[in-house]
């Protein structure tokens, strides 16, 4: 076979990768880059030089848990994990048609990765950002611990490897160039897709991708551009999957087309965990309209039926006996006397007259992503096939072929885009229970679990209590405690590989995986002398998981509030408080841009006031001023907030305002209203009409949303609104109506009548 | 069993089903129209916010049955072709969706209160009840004024 291109013969589609084909990236990190195997350009990146001896992944060590003081926070130990395997993450490849297809191995949740990671793709290639298709990557086990979305990391974990794999693709193909043309490389560049020579003359990257794939050359040294360079990075972008959204031809799970996936429901226990012990009419259910199967598993009886209205009415209409659950005789007060007790005490109990204490309880809130809980599974032949939103799809490919009795290679787990996340979807229980119904009832299913069981058997951001002392001198604080008890939150996805994962199960293991995120995400920005955070847990089998800002929300809010009422006893105000503790200039740079833009200290009528916060996690910082309406302290609303971020590198700042919009609304909803009540083993609040997640209502008139220019590494971005906006909302709240908060959500009523159980 | 006949999108169908079955699963499961979501199923969340006649309706509230002749419209009826209808445009502009789950019922309301009203206020705005777990909330508000400028 001939390339037309250039009248070369070509090796045919499948040719093997020669071990002098490497190139080189010269980086703050250095990468092998190899040719994949096929007729046109695909470079995959490979080990990194300085990480391991090259090797094969089976041999790479699993790193321990590092200690706190080893790192700086939990990017960094996600990042340190998925190091030994970064240089495998991606494979871009340059298609006969220009374009360019990487796949992502971190999941789209709504956060905006395939725009922001594409951005950086076409970056590199100087493309347009429509020319890179960008689709998720399936469970990929040699990636170990290193696909994983969650602790705000993606973009943290993937700006070097994404940006290696691309700089090597143009500069291969700029070597194709040159040996077409007979030219020198040097004087050669790219831009829109093409190969542009000294002479003025052009060719695109798929004509160059055939002869780029086979080139005869040695090493290849390659560099990324710097941030200086970059002219696509951090300029706004639309989303790359915006226009199927508003056409509704996106499909996530539940919208796609398998062949024979048919609807199935569960009828959930009474309590949580609870167990069936009998189904009581099971040939009159069978009997009703539309119903093909049921079968016990083990979290409650499946429906298969053909359509998911019939299979709702089926699974209410069963009569089940239920075994107990696990926390049966459980109830909001129990569960707060547990975590007054479990947390530490303050020494002395009794503050003295220079200290000022706080107690703080905060309830537990649902994830209540918009898509509940759904999979498709064909567990059938010795062999299961699932679709599903998996933001640790290793681990979940492991542990469902270890439920399932199948070899790993016998499970296959497409990653599937999901409605939300906030968290949940680190979790693979939708998709496990799935593949348990298809291998009871040997159908292809696919499962929905309704919005009531969503909010009841779902997981949560469990309950906690706070204890601060603040220890004042004149003008000063001296030190600062922070003692905090929460129920147990469920880290046994561990770091999305099965080892982890097990250490996780272990006795105390959960514990030291929860010792280790609070130790590395919770912090004082200000410089407040002493100061000693302490977290306990309550263990409780109740459905809990890390929820967006995990221990943040409540310890930073507390925090906040905790610094305006210190400011007050001292005299001072709020804003020029924080500005003179905050540590760095950068943190008072994002703080003194609401200030201004805000129009701090404007007065106000009763009723109404401003609340200013401070947060910094993952190597990004974020201010919040907002303006509340409280004349009627039950029912307030956020009417305006103006908001500063700062993310060291912003890759898309329209996608970091989202992010940061969200993380308001997170704020208004957990700081003023949405909330679950714990009665009797099982939440009361089973849908939106009584777990009062924000909505347009809530929602302020008026938001103004600031993103700093820089130019270093990029932060963490999907957890860091939150906690700001918080401590600004309670802030505000406290100053317009006198009432200091103490409990959370603020206002928080049994005002409907619970669905029966 | 049944069979109901009415229009979704301009085309005419038929479905066999119980007269009870919600048009949602109508929609869904036996005719593959999957742009209006499930978020509740009782006329709570408002994911699958579609137009009856014209008009915003739930069909997870509403029996088959009771469409029976009437014109169904779902967010993917709502576009000319390729030419995108002013509030997906205005959708667009504002780079609006998150997750994208809630987004067809919230562009079906907006779309409802439009036909309305050309210039919706804030309180008019406000009475949207559509969920947006993701907290989109004020890029909708300024979708839909600046849908409203532009219709
Ligand atoms: S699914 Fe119809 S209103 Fe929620
Ligand atoms: S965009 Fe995710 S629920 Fe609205």
């Amino acid at each position: 076979m001939a390339n037309p291109a250039t009248d070369r013969p070509t090796r045919g589609r499948h040719h093997t990768v020669q071990p002098r084909l490497r190139d080189r990236i010269v980086d703050r990190r250095k990468f092998l880059i190899y040719l994949g195997a096929g007729s046109t350009l695909t470079v995959a990146t490979k080990l990194g030089l300085d990480v391991l001896a090259p090797g094969s992944a089976s041999a790479v060590p699993t790193p321990s848990l590092p200690q706190p003081a080893d790192l700086r926070d939990l990017g960094d130990i996600l990042i340190l994990s998925g190091k030994p395997t970064e240089a495998l993450l991606f494979t871009v490849e340059v298609t006969e048609d220009g374009r360019v297809r990487a796949e992502l191995p971190r999941m789209e949740v709504g956060q905006g990765l395939t725009t922001a990671v594409a951005m950086l793709v076409a970056e590199e290639l100087d493309l347009q950002l429509d020319q890179v298709d960008m689709p998720l990557a399936p469970a990929r086990p040699e990636l170990l611990m290193n696909q994983l979305t969650g602790g705000s990391n993606s973009i943290r974990s993937v700006y070097g490897p994404v940006r290696a794999a691309a700089a090597a693709a143009r500069t291969r193909l700029c070597e194709a160039a040159a040996n077409r043309w007979g030219v020198a490389v040097d004087g050669l560049r790219t831009e829109a897709g093409r190969v542009v020579g000294a002479d003025g003359r052009t060719a695109g990257y798929g004509e160059l991708t055939r002869l780029a794939a086979t080139l005869p050359i040695g090493e290849l040294v390659t560099k990324p551009k710097s941030p200086s360079e970059f002219k696509l990075v951090g300029t706004p972008q639309q989303r790359v999957d915006a226009r199927a959204m508003v056409t509704g031809a996106f499909k996530y799970t539940l919208d796609l087309d398998i062949k024979g996936a048919t609807p199935a429901m569960v009828r959930r226990p009474p309590t949580i965990n609870g167990t069936v012990e009998a189904v009581n009419n099971e040939d009159e259910v069978r009997a009703m309209p539309g119903v093909l199967d049921i079968a016990v598993i083990d979290t409650g009886v499946a429906v298969v039926a053909e359509t998911f209205g019939q299979a709702l009415d089926a699974k209410d209409a069963l009569d089940v006996t239920w075994g107990a659950g696990t926390v049966d005789d459980v109830s909001d007060e129990d569960i707060f006397k547990k975590l007054r007790q479990a947390t530490v005490p303050l020494v002395p109990p009794v503050s003295l007259p220079n200290q000022l204490d706080f107690e703080f309880d905060w309830a537990p809130i649902n994830h209540a992503p918009m898509e509940t809980n759904s999979a498709v599974a064909d567990v059938r032949n010795g062999r299961a096939e699932i679709w599903g939103g998996m933001k640790s799809p290793i681990v979940a490919q492991q542990q469902i072929a270890k439920e399932l009795g199948l070899p790993p290679g016998k499970v296959v787990c497409h990653v599937v885009q999901s409605g939300g996340s906030f968290g949940r979807r680190l979790f693979w229980d939708g998709p496990l229970e799935a593949a348990r119904i298809s291998k009871a009832t040997g159908r292809v299913i696919k499962l929905m679990w309704s919005r009531i069981d969503d909010m009841r058997h779902g997981r949560a951001r469990p309950a906690a209590h706070h204890r601060f002392r603040a220890t004042i001198g004149p003008d000063t604080v001296l030190r600062l405690e922070h003692h905090t008890a929460f129920v147990e939150t469920d880290w046994t996805h561990g770091l999305g590989e099965i080892l982890t994962a097990t250490s996780a199960e272990l006795p105390a293991g959960n514990f030291g995986f929860a010792q280790t995120v609070f130790m590395l995400t919770v912090k004082s920005p200000y410089n407040f002398g002493v100061v000693e955070q302490v977290l306990n847990e309550v263990p409780l089998k109740m459905h809990t998981g890390a929820w967006r800002s995990v221990y943040s929300v409540s310890s930073r809010c507390g925090e906040e509030i905790v610094v305006d009422e210190v400011a007050a006893k001292l005299g001072k105000d709020p804003y020029e408080f924080r500005r003179a503790f905050l540590k760095t200039d950068a943190q008072r740079a994002v703080l003194d841009k609401v200030a201004k833009e805000g129009d701090w200290g404007r007065s106000m009528d009763d009723g109404f006031a401003q609340g200013i916060a401070f947060h910094e996690e993952y190597k990004s910082r974020t201010a919040c001023l907002v303006e509340i309406d409280a004349r009627d302290p039950h029912d307030p609303r956020v009417t305006k907030a103006v908001i500063a971020g700062d993310y060291g590198l912003p890759i898309n700042p329209r996608g970091l305002k989202a992010q940061l919009l969200g993380g308001l609304t997170d704020a208004i909803s957990v700081t003023l209203r949405a909330g679950l009540h714990i009665d009797k083993g099982l939440p009361l609040e089973g849908s939106y009409s009584q777990f009062h997640y924000a909505r347009q209502v809530d929602s302020p008139t008026d938001v103004q949303i600031f993103i700093l220019p820089g130019e270093s590494e990029p932060g963490g971005a999907g957890e860091l609104g939150v906690p700001a906006a918080a401590g600004a909302i309670a802030n505000a709240y406290a100053r317009a109506t006198g009432i200091a908060p103490r409990s959370f959500p603020i206002n928080f009523p049994v005002d409907f009548e619970p669905f029966p159980r | 069993m049944p069979s109901y006949s009415f229009t979704v999108n301009g085309r005419k169908v038929a479905v066999d089903a119980p007269a009870d079955l919600p048009t949602l699963w109508a929609l869904r499961d036996k005719l593959g129209v999957t742009g209006p979501k499930y978020g509740c199923g009782i006329d709570v969340c408002k994911a699958c916010t579609s137009h009856l006649d014209g008009e915003a309706f739930n069909p997870c509230v509403t029996p088959v049955s009771e469409v029976e002749g009437r014109e169904v419209t779902t967010i993917e009826g709502l576009a000319d072709g390729d030419n995108l209808h002013p509030v997906q445009e205005a959708w667009l502009e504002q780079d609006v969706a998150q997750c994208g789950y809630c987004q067809p019922g919230q562009i079906m309301a907006a779309v409802a209160l439009l036909n309305k009203t050309s210039k919706p206020t804030d309180d008019e705005i406000d009475e949207i009840e559509n969920v947006c777990r993701c907290g989109t909330y004020f890029r909708i508000r300024e979708a839909i004024k600046s849908a409203a400028e532009k219709m």
